[in-house]
């Protein structure tokens, strides 16, 4: 029965994709547009160009490695400073008009500044996808931090949960939800600058590799590029599924809960 | 042991002011259980919250064995009313008892046999993996009850804590506070709106006026130790006091109107 369930379930996720790449298949199949080569030429080169040629060490390991830096350095920072300010009021009214006007500015802005404080290497891309993906982070978790429960508080302060252990048992854990629903959004920005980052005075990375190779009209090889950053999209968002599932399991059991009571 | 003297809080704020306790006076002696009772909005939980230590007193001060109570002391637990809010929902039941004893820094056999013998002792000897979630409200109730009797209280602080409960699991738990009261000697001070809960669990009831709020009445609850949902709440002696207590409340509401005509009739 949940055997049948899950193949049920398993079929329904992956029918539609089957579907729309089979028909790409068949209609690319007989193609002699050069901007739209047939989806098994383009395959042939997906395997020729990241999985045989090398590009996977020259590319897609950098290009992973600052993408890591580069969100793990929004998700501290956003998450500390969401601490910070959902904790205090009058931090809140301070910064507040500050954060709004730089979070009107896009972050691909910001990489020709970038580029003349800190160079054309590693630390300006990590910066340039620090700098846009902090933004859900920070914001969900200033909202989550002010909406802590006061009897949960109350709670704390009875036992003498105070500072650290405070931070950790019932902040943190009560704002997690929210946190993590930001560092869901920032994690799709994150990828979006990771390519953007790499098409700016670039040398590697999967973003850099694309354009090259649409500049040399390797057209197969340049939607080959394309394709790797579908893949990877979908390999990123089922580890963060993984990953939300075992922080955030308590909350789903509790809203079920709530639904059904 | 506990000493509440001269207590006033009054609130001010958008040109308001408010004054919610007026000037309490009372003591709870040491391993006694005294039932709170008022009518509705009389700032019981605004006194709960200044004896716990969550709440600072305009005026007057408490004092838990001689000692002035200007934050939360150790060596006082809180139930609150609000069971769902007050059990943290990503720490399982085991974990949510052992969360302060972790605090105290106890070994970790001792704070071991202090979670199974107090979960033990509210009926849950086997909800230890549970979250709080997956329990029905009187379950969770206990869960907190357990909370703080794993971390040996000399005071239990109870703010209403049974109003959210059907009637048939508030009936259960009033008897499990009197057995827990039995067991541990701890000194329970109890607040409710419920007149009957007042009388069955308290050694005394103190009453509360409306608000502003005094102390009405100090009574001494004179029923048998051993209290029994069904003899106790029939006797005659129970009938008296209830309606002691009920009328008291009813002038509390109503300072300047008739006075109430005697208990009602069920």
């Amino acid at each position: 029965m949940r055997a049948g369930d899950a193949l049920r379930r398993t079929l329904l996720v992956v029918a539609l994709p089957a579907v729309l790449l089979t028909a790409w298949w068949v209609l690319s199949a007989s193609s002699t547009n050069i901007y739209a080569p047939p989806l098994s030429q383009i395959v042939e080169q997906f395997r020729l160009v990241w999985l045989e040629g090398g590009r996977f060490t020259a590319d897609v390991l950098p290009s992973l490695g600052r993408l890591a830096a580069g969100y793990a350095l929004a998700v501290a920072l956003g998450v500390g400073l969401g601490v910070a300010l959902g904790s205090s009021r009058t931090a809140r009214q301070v910064f507040e008009p500050l954060l709004e006007l730089f979070r009107a500015v896009p972050a691909p802005v910001l990489i020709p500044v970038l580029i003349l404080l800190t160079g054309i290497g590693t630390t300006q891309k990590v910066l340039v996808i620090a700098s846009g993906c902090i933004w859900p982070v920070l914001l969900n978790t200033v909202e989550g931090v002010r909406a802590t429960d006061g009897v949960l508080s109350d709670t704390c302060r009875s036992y003498g949960i105070t500072g650290s252990a405070r931070l950790r048992h019932l902040v943190l854990r009560s704002a997690s939800p929210q946190i993590v629903t930001g560092m869901r959004q920032a994690l799709s920005i994150a990828v979006i600058l990771m390519v953007i980052s790499e098409m700016f005075a670039s040398d590697n990375g999967i973003g850099y590799a694309v354009l090259d190779f649409q500049r040399s009209f390797a057209i197969p090889e340049m939607w080959s590029g394309i394709l790797l950053l579908g893949v990877l999209g979908v390999l990123l968002s089922l580890l963060f599924r993984v990953f939300e599932g075992r922080v955030l399991g308590w909350y789903a059991g509790l809203r079920r809960a709530q639904r059904d009571g | 042991m506990l000493d509440v003297h001269g207590l006033n809080k009054t609130y001010e704020g958008h040109g308001r002011t408010v004054e919610a306790l007026r000037d309490l006076t009372f003591t709870v002696g040491e391993g006694e259980l005294v039932c709170l009772v008022g009518p509705s909005g009389c700032g019981k939980t605004t006194l709960l919250k200044c004896i716990a230590g969550l709440m600072s007193p305009t005026r007057g001060e408490v004092s838990l064995s001689g000692r002035t109570v200007d934050g939360p002391p150790p060596g006082m637990a809180v139930v609150f009313q609000e069971y769902g809010r007050s059990l943290f929902p990503w720490m399982r039941v085991r974990d949510n008892v052992d969360l302060p004893l972790r605090h105290k820094k106890l070994a970790k056999a001792e704070r071991r046999r202090l979670v199974d013998e107090s979960l033990e002792a509210v009926g849950l000897a086997d909800a230890h993996d549970a979250y709080p979630w997956q329990l029905s409200g009187g379950m969770q109730q206990r869960v907190a009850i357990a909370r703080a009797v794993a971390s040996q209280p000399q005071v239990l602080l109870m703010d209403e804590p049974f109003a959210a409960v059907d009637a048939q699991t508030r009936a259960d738990l009033e008897d499990l506070v009197r057995d827990l009261w039995h067991r541990l000697g701890v000194t329970i001070l109890f607040v409710t709106h419920d007149i009957d809960e007042a009388v069955y669990l308290g050694e005394r009831v103190l009453m509360l006026s409306s608000s502003p709020t005094v102390v009405r009445e100090d009574l001494a609850i004179d029923l048998p130790d051993a209290r029994d949902q069904l003899s106790t709440r029939s006797s005659p002696r129970f009938a008296e006091l209830r309606a002691r207590v009920y009328s008291q409340i009813q002038h509390a509401k109503n300072p300047t109107g008739a006075p109430a005509a005697g208990a009602p009739v069920h």
